[in-house]
């Protein structure tokens, strides 16, 4: 579905990422793990368009992303939920997923797929009218991940979900990330929450200061001595 | 005239409310600009003088007035978009002072155009609708008419900015310009809507003044440094701030200039705004600095 290959990017004279390739396919649930600086955060903004890539290939369903406009990258059917969140907090809940669904092939679908949102989030449809900056932590996730499902994407991006909630908070993120891969959709995570994360990962790539290390099934990651060691403290 | 709480004094309240709705659209189309663009039109009166012309000479050469008007307002929301193409677009990433500088030179360039072209003569379409009386106070039509139309142009902009996807695509961009691809929204193509749509609000400002008053290249003058102030009071980028700054700033003029004289109404109204950017650097509805 997506294929990345030897990508490089960064930021004017510095480089953030090195040759990278990599793959997700229909149905699967990919972690990118790596510490901080690592790029993370980098790979996923290169693959939504935010952040050019110097060089390389990128494709979606075969569509090549570098020769797609940012603004139509999600067109492909890739939805990106940033790092942080980044809802409108002076828009309502409800105008921040009508945003979501500005493509116009989305809002045709509008009601119906704000139905499917609140159906699966029923504590954002109790929201719908407050101002998204007021809401929790764990709600404004919910609502950053229902803005990304509106335009109808086939590949959902999301850059730590967990990052900055309590952690009982934090267990419940994860469910929400379960619960849309049962939906069907195919995601793409980044965490620094390594343990968490490759629970309810198919497949794993380890980056390294801009380098992909390993590329594992995630039971086998999760079983590697190094693994463990140098991001889950055991 | 000293000032008691008579009849006179409420009727200079009541026309400074009717004033009111025109500084209140005025600042709105300034404030969407800012708000969304992060640029000051500096030039944002020379554009409501240049719909005047276009109002004033369409309609001496017989075009009839309403459709004057609509005129008027295309004219100047092409001119929006024009300036935003071609003026602002090339400095959006330099510095504010850059930007300042490049509509200041805009504005310079209308004033001296506009004289040039149509010569430095008052001008007036003589259009009077009369007034109205009551009990002793007198209202004239024409503010009427401007306060009414001005606050229902608001009020659906209001609606396209609550309700349409462009109109929440504006709002959005104004609160996080880096995501905006991610929703699949065009910055580039928002900016220019909002241009234009901030250049049909003067162009509608246009259509209403040539109701009130003389046409001539510097009226700009007059009305500009008043709409900036008032922008500012309310917290520049806020549309709420400028709505409520509009009343406030009205009425001091209004109020002033029935107890002492005009000018001495616009100089309270100044010393009030001083007095509160020291107070609250960010203007009154400011959020951000
Ligand atoms: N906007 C930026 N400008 C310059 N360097 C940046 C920028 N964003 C990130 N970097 C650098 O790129 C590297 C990767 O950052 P990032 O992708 O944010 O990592 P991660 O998400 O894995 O924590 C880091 O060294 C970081 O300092
Ligand atoms: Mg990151």
């Amino acid at each position: 579905m997506l294929e990345l290959s030897d990508i490089d990017a960064g930021y004017g004279g510095f480089q953030a990422l090195f040759g990278i390739s990599m793959s997700v396919q229909p149905g699967e649930v990919v972690a990118v793990i790596g510490s901080n600086g690592a790029g993370k955060t980098t790979l996923l903004r290169v693959i939504s368009g935010l952040l050019p890539a110097s060089s390389g290939a990128m494709s979606m369903e075969g569509v090549s992303l570098r020769q797609t406009p940012p603004h139509r990258i999600i067109e492909t059917g890739i939805a990106h939920v940033p790092e942080g969140r980044r809802l409108f907090p002076r828009l309502s809940v409800e105008s921040n997923l009508k945003i979501g669904a500005f493509i116009p092939a989305a809002r045709k679908k509008f009601e119906e797929r704000l139905a499917f949102v609140y159906e699966l989030f029923p504590r954002l449809k109790e929201r719908r009218a407050q101002l998204a900056g007021t809401l929790s932590g764990g709600e404004q996730q919910m609502c950053a991940i229902a803005r990304a499902l509106m335009s109808g994407p086939k590949l959902v991006l999301l850059d730590e979900p967990s990052m900055g909630l309590a952690p009982v908070i934090v267990a419940q993120v994860f469910d929400l990330v379960r619960r849309i891969r049962r939906e069907g959709y195919t995601v793409l995570i980044v965490e620094q929450n390594v343990r968490q994360v490759l629970k309810i990962a198919d497949r794993a790539y380890l980056l390294e200061v801009g380098r992909i290390k390993a590329s594992e099934p995630a039971a086998e990651l999760v079983a590697s001595d190094e693994i463990r060691k140098a991001y889950m403290g055991i | 005239m000293d000032c008691q709480l008579d009849i006179f004094f409420l009727e200079a309240v009541l026309n400074g409310l009717l004033l009111a709705g025109l500084l209140a659209l005025l600042a709105l189309g300034l404030n969407l600009i800012f708000g969304v663009i992060d640029v000051v039109w500096i030039c944002y009166a020379e554009l409501v003088m240049i719909g005047m012309y276009g109002i004033y000479y369409a309609h001496k050469g017989g075009v009839p007035l309403l459709l004057a008007a609509l005129f008027g307002i295309l004219l100047v929301a092409l001119a929006g978009a024009v300036l935003h193409q071609v003026v602002i677009r090339p400095v959006l990433d330099s510095a504010p002072i850059n930007q300042l500088l490049v509509t200041g030179g805009v504005l310079f360039f209308l004033q001296a155009a506009a004289t040039m072209a149509f010569g430095v003569d008052f001008r007036n379409l003589g259009i009077r609708f009369g007034s109205i009386t009551l009990a002793d106070m007198s209202f004239s039509y024409s503010r009427i008419i401007t306060f009414g139309v001005a606050l229902a142009a608001m009020l659906v902009l209001w609606l396209f900015l609550s309700r349409t996807y462009v109109g929440i695509a504006i709002r959005a961009i104004a609160q996080d310009r880096q995501i905006m691809p991610l929703m699949g929204v065009d910055q580039r193509r928002i900016y220019l809507i909002t241009s234009a749509i901030g250049g049909g609000l003067a162009g509608l400002a246009a259509a209403l003044m040539v109701l009130q008053y003389d046409i001539y290249p510097q009226i700009g003058l007059q009305f500009g440094p008043l709409i900036f102030m008032i922008c500012v009071l309310g917290g520049l980028g806020s549309l709420i701030g400028g709505f409520v700054a509009a009343f406030i700033i009205s009425e001091f003029i209004a109020i002033g200039g029935s107890c002492f004289a005009t000018e001495w109404g616009y100089a309270i109204a100044f010393l009030f705004f001083m007095v509160v950017i020291f107070i609250r650097p960010q203007g009154l509805f400011g959020g951000r600095s």
